[in-house]
């Protein structure tokens, strides 16, 4: 159960839209409608029930200003309700739900994030979250930069290529076991050996896919988690560190964020069953795994994780669903989920939950 | 600071204030399914809304969605081409990009059986006797010259029916 002093949240539902390289007829309102729906009608409540809402998007993606108010209508917030936004990833409004779920006067809010990658060039709009001044003008893409990050890896003596496909290798094995991925396949580690470099030392398989997508989930507190969900997903353990903007000041081969997160959090006070890990390219998740202190036996990403399916502003938050899903289902007891903002996992942000 | 140290006030030059960094990005907009139909209907020289399963609200455009029930609005509806001024102002400003004389008209129009008014230019009336709840109609462009866009609609002019009861749009301004 939660820590002393936290009023007990749980995930109670989950729901993603179908991810896709490039959704051509529906627009954001359209993507999300679906989505809410089957989040709300999976526990039987209606958008009536949630007395809070957040969601994380960016006005990069939709090319709009304040396109996070216009998805609004996807919900239909009649009468007024409060409701937030963050320009980061919908794990991050799932966070600032659980505080204002901490004040105790509410007792359900709805989480979602969303965006179509597909309509700009993703390579110029993910160069725009680097330093502005002196980083951001040379338009630095984001496999170069995942690149840089890789190198180090390789040079400290901390990876090898070979590591990098097997995460690759089982993740989009693992993924062939998820209606929602938009990557999966079996194919062995020599073989992906053998593939090109795209920006060396990152090929193919190391990368994600660019994907149009949403996600969706229900935190209830107290009691109200019991009433609508069987095994909910009790959040023991919630924290978020972020680290220097310059990718020159820090060590791109560790994850200090994710340690602090994940002490904060409590992952290792108990034995962790599974750990959905928000590594958009294929070193990072043996950066975040060692940051987070996992074991062997711990099973990562039976997902496939974002190598599966990464829509950006939600491939977060998917994470903490696929996590909380696995103790729904009665498969898990303690799961850890993990999301990643910013470039070269500079902000970072983990959740423990937990069946009863 | 020593003569040497090049930062901050001790450099005769002064502080850098000013840094260009030029930034473009293009995007390839999606109108989506609803909003998609109303860009075809004014191809066509038509308001085309979708109205609401619940609340049997119109909207035009409708974006798919009833923001008040959440729910798709399936329903297509074509409207008229006449409608009420809801509420407008007068533009005496000049501004870069102008492509109207001024003074000219902004006004809201709410058409007849939508339940939202939308953006429209008023002509060939006096600027000081356009009022609200006058009565107006669509002038579109020519025919070859349709498309796609609200530019299809040149403008909205008096159809000179009598003014329209307050009761009868007071929940749209």
């Amino acid at each position: 159960m939660p820590r002393q002093g936290h009023r007990p949240v749980a995930v109670v539902s989950f729901a993603q839209a179908d991810n896709v390289r490039r959704e051509l007829r529906r627009n954001e309102v359209e993507t999300l409608m679906p989505v809410f729906a089957e989040v709300f009608s999976n526990i039987g409540i209606t958008k009536d029930d949630v007395g809070f809402i957040c969601s994380g998007s960016t006005d990069y993606l939709a090319g709009g200003p304040f396109s996070f108010v216009s998805a609004l209508d996807a919900i239909g917030v009649w009468p007024p309700r409060t409701e937030s936004h963050v320009e980061m990833d919908g794990a991050w409004a799932l966070y600032e739900a659980w505080v204002r779920l901490q004040e105790g006067d509410i007792d359900a809010a709805l989480v979602y994030g969303f965006g179509k990658s597909s309509m700009s060039d993703l390579s110029k709009v993910l160069a725009l979250q680097l330093d502005p001044y002196v980083l951001a003008p040379l338009w630095p893409d984001p496999v170069s930069v995942a690149a840089l990050q890789a190198r180090s890896l390789l040079d400290a003596g901390k990876a090898t290529e070979r590591d990098f496909a097997e995460v690759a290798a089982r993740s989009r094995k693992a993924a062939l076991s998820n209606p929602k991925a938009q990557v999966a396949y079996d194919r062995n580690v020599a073989e992906l050996m053998g593939e090109d470099y795209v920006v060396s030392p990152l090929r193919t398989h190391t990368l994600p896919p660019i994907t149009d997508g949403a996600a969706a989930i229900v935190l209830a507190a107290g009691d109200k988690a019991f009433e609508w969900a069987e095994r909910p997903a009790w959040i023991t353990g919630i924290d978020h560190r972020v680290e220097t903007h310059s990718l020159g000041a820090r060590d791109l081969t560790a994850s200090a964020s994710t340690t602090k997160a994940a002490e904060v959090a409590g992952v290792n006070d108990g034995t962790v069953e599974v750990a959905e890990l928000h590594a958009p390219f294929a070193p990072q998740e043996l950066i975040v795994a060692a940051a987070l202190g996992l074991g062997d036996d711990v099973l990562v990403n039976p997902s496939g994780g974002a190598l599966a399916a990464n829509p950006i502003m939600s491939a977060g938050l998917i994470r903490i669903g696929e996590a909380a899903s696995r103790i729904m289902d009665g498969s898990a007891g303690r799961v850890v989920a993990h999301a990643t903002s910013g470039p070269a996992l500079q902000q970072n942000l983990v959740a423990v939950l937990e069946g009863v | 600071m020593t003569s040497g140290d090049q930062r901050g006030p001790s450099d005769e030059r002064g502080p850098v204030t000013t840094l260009a960094t030029p930034i473009r990005l293009d995007y390839v907009f999606s109108a989506g399914i609803a909003q998609s139909r109303n860009l075809r209907g004014l191809a066509e020289g038509k308001f085309v809304g979708q109205r609401c399963g619940v609340c049997h609200k119109v909207y035009v455009p409708s974006r798919g969605s009833c923001p008040v029930d959440g729910v798709a609005t399936d329903d297509v509806v074509e409207l008229a081409n006449t409608g009420t001024v809801t509420t407008y102002c007068v533009v005496n400003v000049p501004f870069a990009g102008q492509s109207i004389e001024i003074p000219y008209i902004c006004a809201m129009v709410l058409l007849d059986g939508a339940d939202i008014s939308f953006m429209g230019l008023i002509q060939e009336i006096p600027t000081d006797e356009v009022r609200m709840g006058l009565r107006v109609e669509a002038v579109w462009v020519d025919p070859e010259d349709l498309g796609p866009t609200m530019a299809s609609v040149k403008y909205f002019r008096p159809t000179g029916d009598p003014d329209a009861d307050y009761e009868t749009y007071k929940d749209y301004t």
